[in-house]
């Protein structure tokens, strides 16, 4: 994963409600073998409309979004955070995110910023016209004109995301632990650790 | 010292921590991974790239369902028939060669055991009572129906799984959605399960994990529990179970991958142990009453915008919630309804019978009730029911249920996912209705424009032979199919 600390610059005011993963990136996007490319079928729907925020010449290659509440809803589909950061998006603020979404996010080292409904919505009428910073290091969000919005983040992913650790690295460091886990289930829960392969089938 | 009492979700997770760190994140042990063709060949790629092998790949079972056509898959001279879409057989070559590279039991597309991931991992006795389950596909919580924690995971997750066995988690909190009574007679467990995501709304399980108590779970089939748990990611929910008994005990044993002879009474006994202590405590606690749940229908783009199939489509002005409004109105002009329409008079073209959710032998059987000596009417365009396994397909054929739906014209399909998602040909086309047994009605989920009405498998059949959703009770003899 890429360490990530600060981002700063303009931010798409979508700011619509149950955004779900298949509006993000539609079903049909999803035959491919690869992580690359998806941008194109980012927001599809949405961006059939003319006048969308996504095609405005300002928000070109914005980096954040701002959405609305349950943000990645749906689908398990970690191609909705692929499709994001090959837009170019690498944070979204939102008053709520999906517990799916919000942790693939974070394995792609998306901010998945969660701000109470007013300050979003402050973020959404400052964005039109100004850039916004998320700085994760201090878990603030603000404005050209001194908004300074905490957030909390998991002490662990804020970890994972500013020193760009990868975390199958981190527990394969922990692989003594599983082993001792393994055992100790093959001697109480023996049936868990062994399934009856095709025998009786 | 006496332990405290603890909710079934709480015993699931305590007994499978390998390692706690001080922040509360937890290495938590995964006892079964499902793996089907859309969310793993990035995950595989990865690990060949870092040189990491499958540390359990006996804990493992791959099968394709997403993509596969459900026309038929064998020529009459028992060849392979092609897959016509590239890509799509592309992403199902990638899973046919990695399951053997990496030493993962894989079920072929024409065997008999194929089917829909959530379909055969309780059927196979490959999902089980207490287990952790993943996949990466958001409907595994529907394995929570035989009292496992099963949730669904990304693909970073799927490999980080493939890699260790395990997952990064933070305890979710435990919510309980309590059901009280009974369901009345034509009411099912898709009913129900829309009706609850209709009360809690679709983040009002966020960050938890639910379970569902209540007698009418005690009463409910395995096949419905596993409909009602399968619907938990619609509430926002990771995770839903159902405390595991004597129904799931029997659906279990001597399926393939269950336990047997002695491990099968140790496992029980276990199993047992499970259940929700009394005293233990749940962070969130919703109540419904069954007597108010009735034949519910969608009517928007969401899975909480459900209404009775007596009622109406809501006005959007009717919504305190300002946001609620506009996402309201922008879902009627999608769906091309008038708000005040009553909900049985509007046409449906298309019927879907399939899914994780509804493509279960009961599911056949119910709306098969219906069906019986019915036709469908001719308004409707397009009807297709697509079992969720060759072996439910084969146990329906042998039932004679094939036969009701091919005679009241119907498509009888191959198993797969079908029209639920639109990364198959089984599309609904751009402006037309479609009732579906299904479990998601966003924008485009059956195909670009296309309009979904989520509903029960009695209630498909129902607005199948009368070409508009329709009250099933009005219809047939009731029957008394709560569970």
């Amino acid at each position: 994963m890429q360490a990530v600390s600060t981002i700063e610059g303009r931010a798409i005011p979508l700011g619509l409600k149950n955004i779900d993963t298949d509006v993000i990136i539609p079903a049909h996007w999803l035959k491919t073998v690869s992580r690359e490319g998806l941008g194109k079928g980012a927001f599809e729907t949405i961006r059939a409309t003319p006048g969308n925020p996504f095609d405005l010449e300002d928000f070109a290659n914005a980096p954040i979004l701002i959405a609305g509440d349950n943000f990645g809803c749906g689908s398990s589909r970690e191609h909705a955070a692929w499709a994001m950061l090959d837009m170019g998006l690498t944070a979204v603020i939102a008053p709520s995110f999906s517990d799916i979404f919000a942790g693939n996010a974070f394995k792609n080292g998306i901010l998945a910023v969660e701000l109470p409904q007013e300050q979003v919505d402050r973020l959404l009428e400052v964005a039109k016209d100004h850039p916004i910073a998320i700085d994760l290091e201090n878990q603030v969000v603000t404005t050209p004109f001194q908004d300074r919005f905490e957030f909390q983040v998991d002490p662990f992913r804020k970890r994972c995301l500013l020193e760009g650790l990868d975390e199958i690295g981190l527990t394969l460091g922990s692989e003594s632990a599983v082993t001792k886990h393994e055992q100790m289930r093959e001697g109480t829960l023996p049936w868990l650790d062994k399934p009856s392969r095709r025998d009786a089938a | 010292m006496a332990s405290k009492p603890r909710t079934l979700y709480e015993k699931i997770w305590d007994s499978h921590v390998v390692e706690r760190l001080d922040d509360g994140t937890c290495l938590i042990y995964i006892d079964r991974h499902l793996v089907h063709e859309v969310t793993s060949p990035q995950a595989f790629e990865a690990l060949r790239l870092a040189g990491r092998k499958v540390r359990r790949p006996d804990l493992t079972l791959a099968v394709p369902d997403h993509n596969l056509p459900t026309t038929p898959r064998v020529a009459a001279d028992g060849s392979r028939l092609p897959i016509e879409d590239e890509q799509s057989a592309a992403q199902l070559a990638a899973l046919e060669r990695n399951a053997p590279e990496f030493g993962i039991d894989y079920i072929d597309a024409i065997a008999l055991a194929q089917g829909i991931v959530h379909v055969v991992g309780p059927e196979q006795g490959f999902s089980l009572p207490g287990a952790t389950i993943v996949c990466g596909d958001s409907h595994t919580a529907a394995h929570g129906g035989v009292g496992a924690l099963a949730f669904g995971i990304g693909t970073s997750e799927v490999e980080h799984v493939l890699a260790t066995q395990t997952l990064q988690l933070r305890q979710s909190k435990s919510m309980e959605v309590r059901v009280e009574g009974s369901l009345g007679p034509g009411v099912t467990p898709k009913d129900l399960i829309l009706h609850i995501i209709g009360e809690i709304g679709t983040a009002g399980g966020t960050g938890h994990v639910i379970e569902y108590r209540g007698r009418v779970f005690e009463e409910m089939s395995v096949e419905g529990r596993l409909t009602v748990c399968n619907m938990s990611i619609e509430g926002g929910a990771r995770a839903g179970l159902i405390a595991p008994d004597d129904k799931v005990f029997a659906y279990l044993k001597g399926r393939p991958y269950a336990p047997k002879g002695e491990d099968w009474d140790r496992a029980v006994a276990w199993w047992r142990s499970l259940a929700t202590d009394e005293g233990a405590v749940f962070d969130k606690s919703v109540v419904i009453d069954a007597a108010n749940v009735e034949p519910t229908v969608s009517w928007g783009t969401s899975p909480e915008d459900v209404v009775p199939v007596g009622g109406r489509v809501p006005d959007p002005e009717s919504f305190a919630d300002t946001s609620k409004r506009e996402a309201a109105r922008k879902s009627l002009d999608y769906m091309g309804l008038v708000p005040g329409t009553l909900i049985e008079d509007i046409p449906v073209e298309n019927i879907f019978i399939g899914s994780c959710t509804n493509s279960r032998i009961e599911d056949l059987r119910s709306a098969a009730e219906v069906l019986a000596g019915r036709t469908i009417a001719p308004g409707v365009r397009w009807a297709i029911v697509v079992p969720g396994s060759g072996l439910v397909k084969k146990q329906a054929e042998e039932e004679g249920i094939d036969r009701i739906f091919t005679e009241a014209g119907f498509e009888w399909r191959e198993p797969g996912c079908s029209a639920c998602l639109a990364m198959n040909p089984d599309k609904v086309p751009p402006g037309e209705r479609c009732a579906s047994t299904s479990n998601r009605n966003f924008v485009g989920r059956q195909g670009p424009g296309s309009r979904t009405h989520l509903v029960s498998p009695a209630m498909a059949a129902a607005a199948a032979v009368t070409g508009r959703l329709a009250d099933v009770r009005k219809l047939a003899p009731c029957q008394a199919d709560g569970g």
